[in-house]
């Protein structure tokens, strides 16, 4: 505690403020609670069809590819043929979310389908996001068992459900949303943003694909009806 | 125990580094694509400027409400099940982080990028109590199998080349095949990929830097490509994050204005690959993360530079720009400034956490051309703070020391003409690929000194012979 003190004391000292200061507490207090946003570029603002679009475009300069499916049910087929096209084994992983839960996988044959976290065994996933971002084609995953975090890191093929409703333009709609399902000031353990494959710059300030997380990830859009 | 300041002897680093043609090579090969990345990242985002003047005014404000924004965090972090320690001092986090790996009784230690840790000279101190920490960040991983230290803020591995990075590789991967092909950069990712996944699966705790910390929520933010930070945190049975106490904004929304910048500046990116924001441990019902949450807060001597004529410097989000753009850095690296933050944000933060006497001359490693301050996502005025960093050695009564540096600094250059002529051109060029609207303040390293003073007769083949290699390639 005596470092605590410390900190505090010549931070106010230097700041010369006593720290009991009515008005700088009210500012900060509401800045918090009314949370204001700052400079929105418009590039993600579109409506709609319009707004896929640009989505489609962003996750692509990404690196990462995308699909765009009519319908619910047509995701299996195309989680098999993502697979095929990648020469892996027809075998994906997901957690409990209970729309992936509501996808006849049953319709793949010969796609096999586990439940639960990664253990690092597996070579490919399948997450639903809670939302994404036009402005730079990033996916918005919540942590927990529906969508465990390990989903999103270990296996080398991450693939990701989006729906199109959830397509925002920017990050502060995303946090909105956040706010509205769990709280004011709430957030769940882990919120992932990810904005295509892993990668790293690190050797000869090339980038190249597939560092520690996923080589390659697979965004697949199902269309409001 | 912390970082060793290295800085006093920037004048004989440089001159090393100079002579040094690995160095020189990697410098040549790093600097037009750092540039060009963010020029084009800049110019596809017509909202930039704006968003620059907002995130320094936000800044601004964030460090005039400092203590009341982190006591807002701390009550937040604890509401969400983490722990938060306060450490005045790099010693001081050292012994809090040995504390928690000791009762969790850990023998090895994941570690993502962190600065801050450089700063306290983490991995030494952890390594002298029997505890193993390994870096999981690619650059950071290949600097520690050197055993060296990071040269720049984003790149930590800038001065390494390829074939540098194959026989670290050959030497300390011993359990694989000599005679494996390692001569594409993607087998040796492919090859480092391997060996660090099993470390992240056996590592006991993890711990990360942060980029920010959001007071509203309690949440530290951390960005990176690689999506070992990611590794790092989730897999391990505790998770501590350190992190200096500047790094606090207010909202969710704060730290998407400057996630925004961080990104593109850096690295030329619209974001980084993977952004993540962390609040807490494991919930009931989660199927993985971490059981315990840390955050070790380091003041370090920040807390003395608020108010005062180097607070600017604390807005700064270390993406790295200022060096990338800095003729000073491209010709010398980063490892020649002496300490753990290089080139020109280097050159102004060294000297107010480690002291002028140390880190005094730093400030004259500068041609004063004005590109860092161009390019700072939050505009710092990098040049202005290093002019009053003169000045304060002036008022301290240290001037005729620091005035023998700065000569002897620009005697080591002018001694070899092509290298003054060359960080002379390389400014120019740097002008040049922005548009050559720029201007020089002033000649490199001179100042007034050249009307009045007679120098050595110019020598050194070494670095004109490698300087007109290196012009011949562009
Ligand atoms: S001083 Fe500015 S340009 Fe340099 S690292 Fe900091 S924020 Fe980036």
């Amino acid at each position: 505690m005596k470092s605590r003190e410390a900190i505090f004391a010549n931070i106010r000292k230097s700041l010369r403020t006593g720290g009991e200061d009515g008005k700088r507490r009210e500012t900060v207090a509401a800045r918090i609670e009314k949370h204001p946003r700052g400079i929105i570029p418009a590039r993600g603002q579109k409506a709609d069809r319009e707004r896929l679009e640009v989505f489609r475009q962003t996750v692509e300069d990404a690196k990462a590819s995308i699909v765009i499916l009519g319908n619910k049910d047509d995701v299996p087929a195309a989680v098999a043929a993502y697979l095929r096209s990648k020469n892996l084994p027809q075998s994906v992983r997901h957690g409990e979310d209970e729309r992936l839960s509501l996808i006849p996988w049953a319709k793949e044959r010969t796609l096999e389908v586990t439940k639960g976290a990664s253990d690092g065994a597996q070579l490919a996933s399948v997450s639903y996001s809670f939302a994404a971002v036009a402005e730079s084609g990033t996916l918005v995953m919540l942590s927990g068992a529906d969508n465990p975090t390990t989903l999103n890191f270990l296996p080398d093929h991450h693939l990701v459900v989006v729906d199109e409703k959830d397509i925002a333009g920017d990050y502060e709609s995303v946090w909105d949303r956040i706010r509205e399902r769990l709280g004011a000031n709430k957030m769940p353990r882990v919120v992932n943003w990810i904005t295509g494959p892993s990668r790293s710059g690190d050797i000869e300030q090339t980038h190249l694909l597939g560092a520690h997380g996923p080589r390659s990830l697979h965004v697949l859009v199902v269309r409001s009806s | 125990m912390t970082q060793t300041v290295n800085s006093p002897h920037f004048k004989e680093n440089a001159r090393k580094a100079l002579d040094d043609v690995f160095l020189q090579q990697a410098l040549a090969r790093s600097e037009k694509g750092f540039i060009e990345r963010r020029k084009a990242a800049v110019e596809k985002l017509p909202e930039y400027d704006a968003l620059r003047d907002s995130a320094r005014d936000l800044k601004d404000h964030i460090l005039a409400h400092l203590d009341l924004y982190l006591e807002v965090y701390e009550k937040n972090v604890i509401a969400s099940g983490g722990h938060v320690h306060w450490a005045t001092t790099a010693e001081e986090a050292n012994e809090i982080i040995l504390g928690i790996c000791q009762r969790l009784n850990a023998k090895t230690v994941a570690k993502g990028k962190s600065m801050i840790s450089e700063e306290t000279g983490l991995n030494a101190y952890l390594k002298k109590h029997g505890i193993r920490p390994i870096e999981t960040d690619l650059g950071e991983y290949i600097i520690q199998l050197r055993g060296e230290t990071p040269s720049h803020l984003i790149a930590p591995a800038l001065h390494v080349t390829k074939e540098q990075i194959e026989a670290d590789f050959r030497r300390a991967h011993t359990g694989l095949p000599p005679e494996r092909n390692l001569d594409e950069p993607t087998s040796l990712l492919a090859e480092a990929r391997a060996m660090l996944r099993e470390k992240f699966l056996a590592a006991d705790v993890g711990i990360t830097g942060a980029n920010f910390l959001i007071a509203e929520t309690g949440s530290s933010v951390i960005v990176t490509n690689e999506g070992n930070g990611d590794l790092t945190q989730t897999l391990a049975k505790a998770h501590i994050v350190i992190s200096s106490i500047e790094k606090v904004v207010p909202t969710r929304e704060d730290a998407a204005t400057f996630l925004r910048l961080l990104a593109r500046t850096a690295s030329g990116l619209d974001l980084s690959v993977y952004t993540t924001f962390s609040t807490g441990a494991r919930r009931a019902g989660d199927p993985d993360g971490p059981l315990e949450y840390h955050v070790v807060l380091l003041d370090n001597g920040r807390s003395n530079m608020l108010g005062g004529k180097f607070q600017d410097m604390l807005r700064c989000i270390r993406c790295g720009a200022c060096m990338n753009h800095c003729p000073v850095f491209h010709a010398v690296g980063g490892h020649a400034y002496g300490w753990v933050y290089p080139g020109p944000m280097g050159a102004v933060l060294t000297p107010s956490l480690v002291g002028v006497e140390k880190g005094g001359q730093l400030p004259n490693a500068s041609t004063f051309c004005g590109r860092c301050e161009e390019v700072c996502p939050v505009r710092i005025p990098l040049p202005k703070l290093m002019r009053n960093w003169r000045e304060r050695e002036f008022e301290l009564h240290l001037q005729p020391a620091a005035a023998r540096y700065g000569l002897g600094l620009w005697a080591a250059f002018a001694r070899r003409p092509a290298i003054y002529r060359a960080t002379t051109s390389l400014a120019m060029k740097f002008l040049r690929l922005f548009g050559g609207k720029g201007r020089f303040r002033a000649l490199p390293l001179a100042g007034g000194w050249t009307r009045h003073r007679d120098f050595p007769a110019p020598q050194g083949e070494t670095f004109q012979s490698l300087w007109r290699k290196r012009s011949q390639k562009r």
